[in-house]
């Protein structure tokens, strides 16, 4: 039980970063918190204590195994994590060649 | 081969289409214009045809399953009433936005890249709407999500990046809470076959774990379809991208990611109580009095534009929200009409930038003598926008506004009224400010929008025109099979596996 609760400390650790913080690379580092402990609580879901891989062999009786589904759909949804934060840095980038600040305050031409 | 195998070509057109155009778009001249349009043009046929077989299938549902694993193993996508008629109003709407791109799109540099993204979005939004599987759904999402955080940003001007930025964080948040409701339900059910899931929720007792993921999809489809607690990126995102690509995004993006997203899930997995559909018709009357309020004193056209996109999404939700048959029938024919004249509208402040290099209201004027097809086209979308017989937003409105009375919520009826008039009003300001009037001198010489781009904003003013046929019986099997499906509610997980057992 107490590795939920971490995770769940992470995922507000993440969303602190992504709400509160000025600078928009810390902003973006919050978003990739987030993504890890979702993750990670995606993974601690199926996983069991002594558990192993549920391989089927013969003259092997496995009574506790890991499922292995919540691993493959983390896989996918890392990979998706991965473009999500290229392209984020690829604006920020850009944004500071254009503004020549990180600052979110000072980064507001839109209004309305 | 049955007629299923029509069903993955929605994915595999658009996803061929971006890597032929990638691939060879740079070095043969014109080729990721003629690749765009024959690839759209598929998309549209297959997607009528699809309908065409849709009613002779048994069930009115078609199901191709994946490596031939049969539900609730491996993924299945499933083609019934609802899927069809989003899928129809997706690649409608995309037809002519590419058609339109053709000429627009001269004015950036990189046309290929611009194509490969479009496709790729269109590519997650069909694929969004016929899957049949909970995390298929979420890759979908975010396939159209990155496409389109990419496509706000593509004029690389200082205001674009800045829309993006916001908009790529959001929506990333919003990605976040899908997938954390997804966890929850897949370790609640140990399934993620949506119609398995739905079978699996309906025999449990409801515990703590529905309410809350209940929440967690409200917030996360919620921010994807901007309703007004979740607003905030629509305003920048949608007028900072290209035309073009505002007509899909307030066109048929935040339907599909959002709406149709909510209505899948809350409907067919979970089950809608009226707790539920009381949240929602709460705040599809909120969205719908805020966006308008807020759209009044807007200048900026395209900017204005995105604001009604925020009120006509509140008369969608409170639509359904109802929970009647009437209800459901007013708000899915509304977001096709919306999907239409939102689309035209964004082409047609398109052709006035496109011509006059501005869209500021405060320094346009008398465009519609030297602009008449802009113009003429602009005032039936805005008539339909603003629900003025005999135009296809009127019937949709007003099958809405009985719908609620019928329902005796005559609270939420006298807001949609209200609603409507106050969208009259600013749209009237649109027609004085941008086509009557006097021309002013530093416009004297502009001309009008090309030929393709023309075409596409009067074939979208021509279904607005007649879209109110829709409505007549022979016709209404459009509409019927998709308001059908949502009245099954959880009834959705028997037809499914019933029809994939066969």
């Amino acid at each position: 039980m107490i590795l939920y609760f971490l995770c769940l400390i992470l995922f507000c650790v993440g969303l602190y970063g992504v709400l509160r913080k000025r600078n928009i690379v810390k902003m973006i580092i919050g978003l990739g918190i987030m993504e890890y402990a979702m993750n990670l609580f995606f993974v601690l879901m199926g996983y069991r204590f002594h558990g192993r891989a549920p391989i089927d062999a013969k003259d092997q009786n496995i009574l506790n195994m890991v499922d292995p589904l919540p691993q493959a759909l983390v896989l996918t949804s890392i990979v998706i994590g991965l473009g999500v934060t290229a392209l984020v840095i690829s604006i920020a980038i850009r944004i500071y060649e254009k503004y020549g600040t990180f600052d979110i305050t000072k980064i507001k031409r839109l209004k309305g | 081969m049955n007629s299923a195998t029509i069903i993955p070509l929605f994915v595999i057109i658009p996803l061929a289409a971006a890597f032929l155009i990638s691939l060879v778009g740079k070095f043969i001249k014109r080729s990721s214009e003629t690749i765009i349009f024959i690839s759209s043009l598929a998309l549209l046929s297959f997607s009528l045809y699809a309908r065409f077989l849709l009613n002779s299938s048994a069930g009115k549902i078609m199901i191709y399953k994946i490596g031939g694993w049969t539900p609730p193993f491996g993924i299945c996508m499933v083609l019934d009433g609802l899927s069809c008629f989003m899928l129809i109003t997706v690649n409608l709407i995309a037809f002519f936005v590419a058609v339109y791109s053709l000429p627009y799109m001269e004015q950036y540099t990189d046309k290929p890249k611009f194509f490969t993204l479009f496709s790729l979005m269109v590519c997650g939004m069909n694929g969004l709407i016929i899957t049949g599987d909970l995390f298929n759904l979420f890759v979908f999402l975010e396939i159209a999500s990155i496409a389109s955080y990419a496509l706000v940003a593509f004029g690389t001007e200082a205001e674009e990046l800045e829309a993006s930025f916001k908009y790529a964080i959001m929506g990333s948040v919003a990605s976040t809470f899908i997938f954390i409701g997804i966890a929850f339900l897949y370790s609640f059910t140990s399934t993620l076959n949506m119609a398995d899931m739905a079978r699996v929720l309906s025999n449990k007792q409801n515990e703590w774990v529905i309410p809350f993921v209940g929440v967690l999809f409200l917030m996360g489809f919620g921010l994807k379809s901007a309703l007004v607690p979740f607003h905030a990126w629509l305003p920048d995102a949608h007028p900072s991208a290209p035309a073009s690509i505002s007509a899909m995004l307030s066109g048929v993006l935040i339907k599909t990611l959002g709406i149709y997203s909510l209505i899948r899930i809350f409907f067919n997995i979970i089950g809608a109580t009226q707790g539920y559909l009381t949240v929602l018709m709460f705040l599809g009357a909120i969205s719908m009095i805020v966006g308008v309020v807020l759209a009044l004193s807007q200048w900026d056209l395209k900017r204005l534009l995105a604001y009604h996109s925020i009120s006509q999404i509140g008369y969608v939700i409170l639509g359904i929200g109802l929970g009647t048959p009437l209800g459901i029938l007013g708000g899915l024919f509304h977001l096709f009409n919306h999907s239409v004249f939102k689309s035209l509208l964004f082409l047609n402040s398109g052709a006035v930038d496109y011509a006059t290099g501005t869209r500021d209201l405060k320094e346009t004027g008398g465009l519609g003598k030297l602009m008449p097809v802009t113009a003429k086209t602009n005032l039936v979308a805005s008539m339909s926008i603003a629900g003025i017989p005999p135009f296809n937003g009127f019937f949709s409105k007003a099958i809405i506004i009985i719908a609620c009375l019928q329902k005796g919520n005559f609270g939420y009826a006298i807001c949609a009224v209200i609603g409507s008039i106050l969208t009259l009003a600013s749209f009237m300001k649109v027609q004085k400010f941008a086509f009557l009037g006097e021309i002013k001198d530093k416009f004297k010489n502009i001309k009008e929008a090309p030929f393709a781009m023309l075409f596409s904003m009067v074939c979208l003013a021509i279904i607005c025109i007649f879209g109110g046929l829709l409505l007549i019986p022979s016709l209404r099997f459009f509409l019927d099979d998709a308001v059908a499906v949502i009245l099954k509610g959880t009834g959705y997980a028997g037809v499914v596996l019933e029809a994939a057992a066969k």
